[in-house]
């Protein structure tokens, strides 16, 4: 167990609690144990709803699943959509999709990743970074941004409104559209509606990179706060294609060390059971995964923008290439691990993301119209796996004979932060709330350590059948005669 | 003597109508909406769904099944009638599970369209959640219980067009439902065939044609440019 998970003597603590943690997907909750002394003995981020949608897919036809299980997120649905749809290709019988329904699908994953990208780092977490971790409470968010910086906060808006434009071309809304099906997908690009979006692409690659020169900047002011703020060792994990490039639609999977030392590398993530495990603890409805040949205590680790552009060899596109030097530069060598250079790498991969875009618009088999592959034989089971916005995504599925799923299992981004967000939050109240009064500031701070992982909460909370349970018998008089429990630890 | 025309009023509108037609029939011909359900061209008309009651001359009736005749006075776009049917929808919709964001008929559906088009904004009653595992067992077709309206389209389709008698509904009251003629009860035990043309006549994503999901992009659906009121006026004016 690590350090301030779990205290000593609970019962003799003060408890602190942050409910809900704001400007987050999703609900979830920060409980701190303190002594009189302000001493922190325990820290946790809890995640308090419960979604269930592995249990409800389970008898619905196959080919729903894409476009229903996407009702998960309204910020990233296009990513549970095509990780639904890769494990339904297969699962259908399709072999290897058109070249044009390929170059579709990643614009509209790319589309999404610049429009997530920019809703956290404009809308949830600039009014933290540009206004001031402890500023007016009633101003620290995107209306205080938009006051204090018109500019930026336009811009943001507007790259948001890029992405999603992107979506809808595609796949015919901005949220919750369709587009890609078993097979491939089912609309072809218009002349227009590429030229509409070229348009607009060369003020996106401009923004994008502004908001990581901001950022820059912002970390020249305070190097040393930057670096460690929310800092701590752990493994990173990120998809990369063959070439070690990073690819956030396909690849094999890579994890390192805190070290950069590499764990696995191109790991076919059909087998991902064979490769992670997931621990249940009692006090949360989130689980915590762990790469299996490290253990639970040392196997966890990061995923996300920080982790990707640091586990893949290089961007395959100049521009974010460029930035992502000058981001490994801060680390001399050794990969860097502060929560709060998740926002540069995010932005980083958000100037990835408008220069895919742009290569994609000029490609011409955007335009093609041969939309869906041969068919072969049906299969039972098939896993697709996406890098999200967030992190690495997977979908796991078995379908019967008669076309119905029968088992569903994700793992989204958030979950596979899980350990790490908590581990953050810790490193965050030992460096700065130990033994002092606590303020609403302080308590910001943890907030903004969560924020830089930017959770989807909802996303990530289906530990069905496996939530911890105590029931206790009373009589009158409070006094517990009986209790029961079941998937308690240690019970 | 002048001969009698063969016109009624509709709101207050002159609906033009051939000696035989019912109401609705007239009412659909002249490009004039009347909200309904269970209503298909092709069958005969059994005044089950209760969405298309009129006021004729003062008194109440299903506009499908009511003839027109010349001189009445039909009411149907009131405020009274348009709230009543709201009601209807709002019970129809809590009594299934119909849940159109993950509904591959969702924008080709008729009770989201009527929906749309009646301003339901709420389902107003608590939703019953029944659970009503589907029928996936036949190759080609399957059948989702829980979008099922009780229109009884395939009901009529498959006894009088198809001539198969695959369906039909059992129970009374809040237990009807749609039951399939099969020893096992279930679809794969039949000689149902895709191209059976009950195959093809469900209103809502009851029965549907297997693999075939999101196939049809956003933007090509039926009520995606036009509302169903709009689609019936177009229809009427490329009839013509």
């Amino acid at each position: 167990m690590s350090y301030l998970e779990t205290a000593e003597s609970p019962e003799k603590l003060r408890r602190l609690v942050i409910d809900p943690v704001s400007r987050v997907e999703g609900h979830g909750k920060v409980t701190i144990l303190l002594d009189d002394n302000n001493k922190i003995h325990q820290v946790r981020l809890h995640i308090v709803e419960f979604r269930g949608f592995e249990k409800f897919i389970e008898g619905r036809p196959y080919w729903e699943v894409p476009v229903s299980v996407q009702r998960l997120c309204g910020i990233c649905p296009v990513s549970h959509q095509l990780a639904a749809v890769k494990a339904m290709d297969i699962i259908a019988g399709y072999g290897a999709i058109t070249p044009t329904a390929e170059k579709l699908r990643r614009l509209m994953h790319y589309g999404q990743i610049v429009q997530s990208h920019a809703v956290h780092f404009f809308h949830l977490a600039s009014p933290d970074l540009l206004l001031g971790f402890e500023s007016d409470v009633a101003k620290r968010n995107i209306i205080g941004v938009v006051a204090a910086h018109p500019e930026i906060a336009t811009q943001g808006v507007l790259l948001r409104k890029f992405g999603q434009e992107v979506i809808q071309h595609v796949a015919g809304k901005k949220v919750h559209g369709t587009g890609a099906i078993p097979g491939g997908m089912n609309k072809a690009l218009t002349i227009p509606e590429r030229d509409a979006m070229l348009a607009k692409v060369d003020d996106m690659i401009a923004w994008s990179t502004a908001a990581i020169h901001m950022l820059k900047k912002l970390h020249e002011s305070d190097p040393d706060f930057y670096n460690k703020f929310g800092e701590f060792d752990s493994n990173m994990m990120g998809m990369v294609r063959g070439d070690g490039a990073l690819d956030l639609y396909h690849g094999g999977l890579r994890a390192n060390d805190a070290d950069g030392k590499n764990i696995f590398d191109h790991v076919d993530y059909a087998n991902y059971e064979s490769v992670f495990d997931e621990e249940v603890k009692p006090w949360s409805y989130m689980k915590f995964p762990f790469i299996r040949t490290l253990g639970p205590e040392n196997g966890w680790y990061k995923v996300g923008p920080l982790a990707r552009v640091q586990v893949c060899d290089f961007i395959p596109t100049p521009l974010a290439e460029k930035e992502r030097q000058d981001l490994l530069a801060i680390g001399n060598g050794r990969p860097s691990h502060g929560a709060l250079l998740f926002h540069w790498a995010r932005m980083i991969e958000a100037l990835h993301g408008v220069e895919v875009i742009r290569d994609l618009l000029n490609d011409p088999d955007i335009l093609g119209t041969d939309l869906i592959a041969d068919k072969g034989a049906r299969k039972e089971e098939a896993v697709g796996v996406i890098e999200a916005p967030r992190g690495t995504l997977f979908h796991h599925y078995r379908v019967n004979e008669d076309d119905v799923v029968t088992f569903c299992n994700l793992i989204v981004s958030t979950t596979n932060n899980n350990q790490a967000m908590n581990e953050a939050i810790r490193s965050v109240a030992t460096r700065f709330l130990n033994g002092r009064e606590v303020t609403e500031g302080l308590m910001n701070h943890l907030e903004v350590a969560i924020r830089a992982y930017d959770p989807c909460l909802s996303c990530a909370t289906h530990a069905i059948g496996k939530m911890p349970l105590e029931v206790s018998l009373t009589d009158l008089n409070g006094k517990i005669i009986d209790t029961r429990f079941k998937n308690m630890l240690g019970a | 003597m002048s001969e009698i025309a063969n016109t009624f009023t509709l709101d207050g509108q002159i609906v033009h109508f051939t000696p035989g037609q019912t109401i609705l029939e007239a009412a659909l011909e002249a490009g004039l909406y009347i909200p309904h359900l269970c209503f298909n061209p092709e069958l005969k008309p059994h005044g089950s769904c209760k969405l298309c009651t009129v006021i004729v001359n003062g008194r109440s009736g299903s506009a499908c099944t009511i003839k027109a005749m010349p001189g009445q006075e039909v009411q149907s776009s009131t405020p009274e009638l348009d709230g009543r049917r709201r009601l209807q929808l709002q019970m129809i919709f809590v009594e299934g599970n119909h849940f159109c964001p993950g509904c591959e008929k969702s924008g080709n559906c008729k009770l989201q369209a009527v929906a749309y088009d009646l301003e339901m904004l709420n389902p107003h009653f608590p939703h019953f959640f029944p659970e009503r595992p589907i029928d996936a067992s036949h190759p080609d077709v399957m059948i989702d219980f829980n979008r099922c309206i009780l229109c009884e389209q395939c009901v009529q389709t498959s006894r009088d067009v198809d001539g198969k008698n695959i369906f039909a509904l059992a129970g009374r009251g809040m237990k009807s439902h749609l039951i399939i003629n099969s020893p096992s009860g279930k679809l794969g035990d039949t000689d149902f065939a895709l191209t059976d043309k009950a195959a093809h006549v469900c209103p809502v994503g009851a029965i549907l044609e297997k693999r075939v999901g999101y196939a049809k992009p956003i933007g090509e659906r039926i009520y995606d440019e036009k509302t169903i009121r709009e689609q019936v006026a177009a229809d009427a004016e490329g009839g013509l």
